[in-house]
């Protein structure tokens, strides 16, 4: 597509950046069918084709409004338009600095930086998060409509096996997994005990970086990203294999610490390597023997959704699926798959209307083949689907732990 | 070809305008369904035809049929222009807006209103997209035919518009042979009902002439469209050929074989490649040509079908031959071919897509000649295209930022459309006229047909009013254009005064 981006931004990094992904678009439309909020509003400035003109008026110098702001806070960045698109325009990385340049053109009120400020400080602080989730469970019978649905049913600790193999491997324990899901790594650390690899947390690392980065606290993200580099690191150095990641929407954000610290001279190599070590469960799969694990599930319906952090995000489709089914789980079809549930990181509380509504249809898509248990890979899908669902909702790694033989 | 700046309407009379349409409409629509600021209306001002822009007054998004018909009588009283747009796929500028006009986004009128299985008949908004409808009634083992290679994201109210083929059209039909019934709203608020449920209709068939009017006859606000059963058995075909020629004998030979595909398409070296980066289908992208040929029936009929095309490609020269092992590698196939437009935006930041027929065999000759035009314009062009009905899709390739390169670009357009009508052909198979390829339309139709059509026009809308100057070229145009052909030494339109 042709641009002509002004003095302002055409020296800048993210100008150029800007520019480049820009001109692979070809305007022709197709990423419009698989965007969320364009199936629901119908409006071409909630479309990605939309949104990515909206980015290119402001960098061609248009004025920009509050307007502009909206339509850009209300994609997901589930980053389906990506899948879709033929041309291969780097949508995500685009809406990043299209949120950064309207930021500053547009400033926000004061309550709603507020509040944005309060999710940067509170979800990925986890001794505030955990003790903020204690207290609601407690209340929770109390607690009055929608606040008291999002309140995440208490979970018993299950046993975390010493560490007792060489073969070692990180996995981030960090935000709101350990409180809220406190199984989902506990499970992963037996499953891969039973392969011969000690899973270990780091406990001075915290989250990943994606909720202030996705808030446009673009700093603050990097920083946390530099302090779990920090905190790994001694581990990487000791022999460690991989970083394992069992949320996906972490997982993706970690692969981009290479690209996102490339400007850092401190950082920029460990950075890479911690990308490249960087693995979703179902990668860490991919390279053992499963045979060992002696999987026998007998007659359970799972209805699998697949996080758009994992599908769209890292491009890892069907593969956790393949696992289950494998283990002798049967798989529901779900209609559109390839949608986002609305959970996408903080939107549920920045935009409660439009991921209500996706997550209706969600919950509908899934619970349509009467599956026993709906499983996903992502703690902010697992935590959102089941404040809508009646089935229950677990990590497909503990549905795997479940069923592992003698 | 950068955005249109000439010829446009005065600021002060679109300024009257717009403060006489806003607040009729404002009575009519809730905030977030009226755009008015230059902020909202740009991401509107092109649709898939991304060269050709134009800033719209004002964008309208109606939610039902009464919105449409009250805001078409506003309009009409208004004497404001009507340009409506579905999916905004379209790659002739079909809904490129008007400067003084309202654009009516159709897009949040998608819904299904019914699935009748046994009738076979889906009754659908016109902003649904034309996969949604497939995936709709798939469950019933149903299908909807036309399958233009957009169709993940294109609207059926754009496809009634274009008249919409795709790749299985060669067996199938386009639109026109796969709707039966429109509901039709004209500029003065009147509701048509166009067509019915039974194969044939009584009185003129304007449905017909609805289907392909590219929005200058009505806003279509309901369509009932019809379904086919799933085929027992899809194969797929894929045949590479090591010259384009070659290839395009090929095509000729199926047909005359007593072979209808449900699909035959080719595509070019660099249409394979982009694809192929795209996508990882395992294309040959060794190849100079490769053919997909589907065929699709009972067990038995496509086992024998399978059989004789695998011969006759080998025969017409095919160096590999292969059919697809599964449904899933048959769907990656196609998937490739319908992804190839845009995927050349990953080799080239801007490219113009062509549409022209031309008789079966005729392609070896045309292909030719467009390939050397290459080297004319200093561009590349990719071709992927409807081999079975000889609808050509050339893309030429050029750099939008370039300004001169943009313009060879459109000439290297019109001529590679003006030598499709020298061998017999058509200025588009599918993607209608537009304001793309309105000056080659004084070469399609050099006598008293554009008469007919402007009458025919303002019999529907009078004051000419919806999607103005698009779709047919006024004869003062073509005089100007100077294409007017002289025929037997007489000129058309003597009348006219030549520029």
């Amino acid at each position: 597509m042709q641009t002509s981006i002004v003095q302002k931004y055409a020296n800048t990094p993210q100008g150029q950046q800007a520019d480049a992904i820009l001109r692979k678009c070809v305007h022709c439309g197709f990423c419009t069918a698989t965007c969320p909020t364009y199936q629901l509003l119908g409006d071409e400035l909630d479309s990605p084709r939309g949104r990515i003109y909206l980015i290119k008026q402001m960098l061609e110098g248009a004025e920009v409004t509050e307007k502009t702001r909206n339509h850009l806070d209300r994609c997901l960045t589930c980053r389906s338009c990506e899948t879709t698109c033929p041309s291969g325009v780097e949508y995500g990385k685009l809406v990043d600095i299209g949120r950064d340049l309207v930021e500053k053109e547009v400033p926000r009120g004061f309550v709603e930086r507020l509040t944005r400020q309060a999710l940067i400080s509170v979800l990925p602080n986890r001794p505030v998060f955990n003790a903020l989730l204690k207290l609601g469970q407690t209340f929770k019978p109390v607690v009055p409509g929608a606040l008291g649905k999002k309140i995440p049913p208490k979970r018993a600790k299950t046993p975390w096996p010493a560490p007792r193999h060489t073969r070692r491997m990180l996995v981030l324990d960090a935000c709101a997994q350990p409180g809220a899901t406190p199984n989902v790594n506990a499970s992963a650390a037996r499953v891969l005990d039973r392969l011969g690899i000690s899973l270990v947390t780091a406990p001075e690392a915290g989250c990943c970086g994606a909720v202030a980065y996705h808030l446009n606290d673009q700093a603050g993200g990097l920083d946390a990203m530099r302090a779990n580099i920090d905190a790994w690191w001694p581990e990487i150095e000791k022999g460690c294999e991989a970083i394992v990641i069992t949320a996906s929407g972490c997982g993706v954000m970690v692969k981009e610490y290479g690209h996102l610290l490339a400007g850092d001279a401190a950082y920029a190599k460990k950075a890479r390597r911690i990308a490249e070590l960087c693995k979703d469960m179902t990668e860490v799969f991919a390279a053992e023997s499963l045979e060992q694990l002696n999987l026998s599930a007998q007659e359970q319906k799972v209805a699998f959704h697949a996080p758009c952090t994992l599908q769209h995000g890292q491009k890892i489709v069907g593969v956790a699926e393949r696992y289950l089914r494998e283990a002798g789980f049967e798989l529901t079809m779900v209609a559109d798959s390839h949608l986002c549930c609305g959970s996408a990181g903080t939107y549920s509380i920045t935009q409660p209307e439009l991921s209500q509504s996706l997550l209706k249809n969600k919950v509908e898509a899934l619970e349509a083949g009467r599956p026993d248990v709906i499983a996903t890979a992502n703690i902010g899908c697992h935590l959102h689907i089941e404040t809508g669902a009646q089935t229950p909702v677990k990590h497909w790694i503990e549905l795997i732990d479940d069923v592992c033989g003698a | 070809m950068t955005a249109i700046q000439s010829g446009l309407l005065d600021q002060a009379i679109i300024d009257d305008r717009r403060a006489r349409i806003v607040p009729k409409l404002q009575a009519i629509l809730s905030s977030d369904q009226l755009k008015v600021t230059q902020e909202d209306l740009a991401p509107f001002e092109t649709d898939g035809l991304a060269p050709y822009r134009r800033m719209p007054m004002v964008v309208a998004l109606p939610t039902d049929k009464a919105q449409v018909i009250a805001i078409m009588k506003a309009c009409q009283s208004e004497d404001i222009p009507v340009v409506t747009r579905g999916a905004g796929t379209g790659l002739s500028g079909g809904a490129m807006p008007h400067e003084g006009g309202v654009l009516l986004s159709m897009t949040k009128m998608n819904a299904i209103q019914n699935i009748d299985p046994d009738a076979r008949i889906i009754t659908v908004q016109p902003g649904i997209r034309n996969a949604a409808v497939t995936q709709a009634v798939a469950p019933y083992g149903l299908y909807y035919a036309p399958d233009p290679s957009s169709q993940i994201a294109c609207s059926i109210g754009g496809n009634i518009a274009e008249n919409s083929g795709g790749v299985h059209c060669l067996k199938y039909g386009l639109t026109v042979h796969n709707v039966l019934q429109a509901t039709v709203i004209t500029i003065d608020g009147g509701e048509l009902t166009l067509g019915g449920e039974s194969l044939d209709a009584p009185g003129l068939d304007l449905m017909a002439a609805l289907i392909g009017s590219e929005g200058m006859l009505g806003v279509v606000v309901e369509a009932k469209l019809k379904l086919l059963p799933i085929p027992q058995v899809t194969k797929v075909v894929s045949a590479a050929f090591d010259d384009l020629g070659t290839a395009g004998r090929a095509v000729g030979d199926i047909i005359a074989a007593g072979i209808i595909p449900a699909g035959l398409e080719m595509m070019d070296k660099l249409s394979l490649q982009a694809a192929e980066n795209f996508l990882n289908a395992g294309y040959p992208t060794w190849a100079e040509a490769l053919l997909l040929c589907e065929v699709d029936g009972t067990a038995e009929e496509v086992q024998e079908h399978i059989e004789d095309v695998t011969q006759v490609l080998k025969t017409a020269g095919a160096v590999e031959v292969k059919v697809a092992r599964d449904d899933a590698e048959r769907e990656l196939f196609w998937k490739g071919r319908k992804s190839a437009f845009p995927a050349v935006g990953q080799i080239s930041p801007d490219y113009y897509c062509m549409d022209g027929t031309i008789p079966r065999g005729e392609l070896p000759e045309v292909l030719q000649k467009i390939s050397d035009m290459q080297d004319k314009y200093g561009l590349q062009c990719a071709n992927v295209f409807h081999a079975g009905d000889g609808n050509l899709h050339p893309l030429i390739m050029f750099d939008g930022n370039d300004p001169v390169q943009a313009e060879k670009a459109q000439q290297y357009g019109s001529e590679i459309l003006t030598t499709c009508v020298e061998h017999g052909g058509t200025i588009t198979g599918e993607h209608g006229v537009g304001v793309e390829k309105i000056n080659e339309m004084c070469v399609q139709f050099p006598g008293e047909e554009l008469t007919q059509f402007h009458a025919l026009k303002r019999a529907f809308d009078a004051k000419e009013l919806m999607n103005p100057g698009k779709a047919i070229p006024t004869l003062n145009r073509c005089a100007e254009f100077g294409h007017m052909h002289v025929h037997h030494g007489e000129m058309p339109h003597p009348e006219l005064e030549r520029f």
